[in-house]
């Protein structure tokens, strides 16, 4: 029982920084690799804005965790905008791979200017961790965890119906299909790479803010569960939003589940890569990726 | 006053030239036809009238105003749309969301669904198949879906790239038309085809283009009967 909420808990935390890479793949057709950093600079700024508000405010404890946290994605979706536009939107159009190495050098660009700000040391702060365990018969589950998977299913929910049934969802996903044909229904394509970058940068300041229970802060924070979350985003086909999340999932259920046995929980990072590769040998776009049909 | 101009028209894709300054006009409410062989810089000029490419040199006026630098939302926006090559209609959306995204730019939902009645009053396979993935339609339903969802943008000037293509004959007159339909009802036509006997067939005015340079132009009637386009367009 504990498992099993904490490797959802997990996977709902890939889960929503997987649907980062994947909404930005599927629109700009390029990976952007600093995505992880966005947790980390997202984890930074919750934790200095509530280490501010908790001690100069004579503000509730959680009011002042609930401004911190709101003010922080904002700063996060702006930061996803403008890195869009400086770094990336100039070389639409050129090769993929410049773009990926830009995106790359982006991410290290982050890790210093953070370290430059807040330091190498590491840093932690509790606050949904606060909320303690809750116990159910005989075992005690955290808060956070619960948290974490109500909040993760609601906001896949909410994306979800947000791509179906609304006019800028919809755009998301034509240009998403095909570009040029986009255009000709007089869709701002820049307009919509713009939007998704937001979302995904807001998605990855929530998934920040589910992380740190688990995890100190420090400039690389974002590496390792960015790097996951790609994985997962691979794992359930990049591009597909319901294959990030049974990627995430299954990714974060796999982890908590190695990590629960003694005989494993020092292979743990091995075999979820190992599922990646033997995933991807069986099923090369991914478990819920599509085939793009050949145009007549 | 010429609906839409273009003058002068050069476009190149790297070193090679597409467009060697074509120059051609279509007047409100008119059917004008450009036909040409494969190759010849068709898909070219319709692209980027649209703007989805930039042009070298040359210039392109729609409704009296230089559209020739704006971006393709700007000029979808003043009431031009197009029905591309190969129909480009989005396979993994249902018929409803495909003509959803032809209306992109309206904002008013009354307008929108009186549209869509309209739309499913002509073509009521696409009524009945509203929620279908228009990847799983047949050919022909693509086509009533790409022109139908060109329809939704309430266009002035509608531009149709290949509209034949890939269709069984009867579907091709069935197509020729619904075509014939809508500048009936006031829409005015820029028809790219390779079917050029469908399409000097119904258009008042035609250009041919070879080459990327207009050698031939006409009323569709003259361009029918000149030998020499016979002999290179029309099989003898």
């Amino acid at each position: 029982m504990v498992i099993a909420i904490d490797g959802l808990s997990l996977g709902a935390i890939y889960a929503l920084i997987a649907l980062g890479y994947t909404m930005v793949y599927g629109i700009a057709k390029m990976l952007n690799f600093a995505h992880g950093d966005v947790i980390m600079v997202g984890a930074y700024m919750i934790y200095t804005l509530c280490t501010l508000t908790w001690t100069t405010g004579s503000l509730p404890i959680w009011a002042g965790a609930l401004i911190a946290f709101v003010v922080s994605i904002v700063v996060c979706t702006l930061l996803g905008m403008v890195n869009e536009k400086v770094a990336y939107k100039p070389l639409r159009g050129a090769s993929p791979l410049a773009a990926l190495i830009t995106a790359i050098g982006v991410s290290y660009l982050l890790q210093g200017i953070a370290q430059l700000i807040w330091g190498a040391e590491q840093r932690s702060i509790s606050i949904l961790d606060r909320l303690g365990t809750v116990r159910v018969g005989t075992v005690a589950i955290r808060w956070s965890s619960i948290i974490t998977v109500v909040c993760g299913a609601i906001l896949m929910i909410g994306l979800t119906l947000f791509v179906k049934k609304t006019r800028t969802g919809r755009a998301m996903l034509a240009v998403s299909e095909d570009k040029g044909a986009a255009q000709m229904m007089g869709i701002n394509v820049n307009k919509i790479v713009s939007v998704t970058f937001a979302i995904g940068s807001g998605l990855a300041t929530f998934a920040a803010l589910f992380y740190l229970p688990t995890t100190a802060i420090s400039p690389t924070l974002g590496s390792m569960p960015g790097i996951k979350a790609f994985a997962a985003a691979v794992i359930g086909g990049i591009g597909s939003i319901p294959g990030a999340v049974v990627g995430g999932i299954l990714l974060g259920v796999v982890e908590v589940v190695c990590n629960s046995f003694e005989a494993t929980a020092s292979y743990t990072t091995a075999i979820e890569f190992a599922l990646l590769i033997i995933i991807l040998l069986v099923r090369p776009i991914g478990l819920l990726g599509k085939k793009r049909r050949v145009k007549v | 006053m010429a609906l839409l101009e273009v003058k002068d028209l050069q476009v190149n894709y790297g070193v090679i030239r597409a467009l060697n300054g074509i120059s051609f006009e279509v007047n409100e409410g008119e059917i004008v036809t450009l036909i040409g062989a494969n190759g010849a810089g068709k898909t070219t000029t319709m692209q980027t009238i649209i703007g989805l490419i930039p042009p070298k040199a040359g210039s392109i006026h729609y409704d009296g105003k230089d559209i020739t630098k704006l971006p393709s939302h700007k000029i979808v926006n003043m009431g031009m749309s197009q029905v591309p090559e190969g129909r480009r209609i989005f396979q993994e959306l249902s018929v409803y969301d495909n003509l959803m995204l032809g209306a992109y730019l309206e904002k008013d939902m009354s307008k929108i669904k009186a549209r869509i009645e309209n739309v499913f009053e002509q073509f009521p396979i696409l009524k009945e198949r509203r929620s279908q993935i228009a990847g799983t339609l047949s050919g022909g339903e693509q086509q009533m879906l790409a022109m139908s969802r060109a329809l939704m943008a309430n266009p002035k000037l509608l531009m149709l790239d290949e509209p034949s293509m890939g269709l069984s004959p009867l579907l091709v007159s069935q197509v020729f038309e619904i075509i014939k339909d809508m500048n009936a009802k006031g829409i005015t036509i820029l028809l790219v085809e390779q079917n050029a006997e469908k399409a000097l067939g119904i258009a008042d005015r035609a250009y041919v283009l070879t080459n990327g340079v207009i050698t031939h132009q006409g009323t569709g009637a003259e361009l029918a009967g000149s030998e020499e386009i016979k002999k290179a367009y029309l099989g003898g």
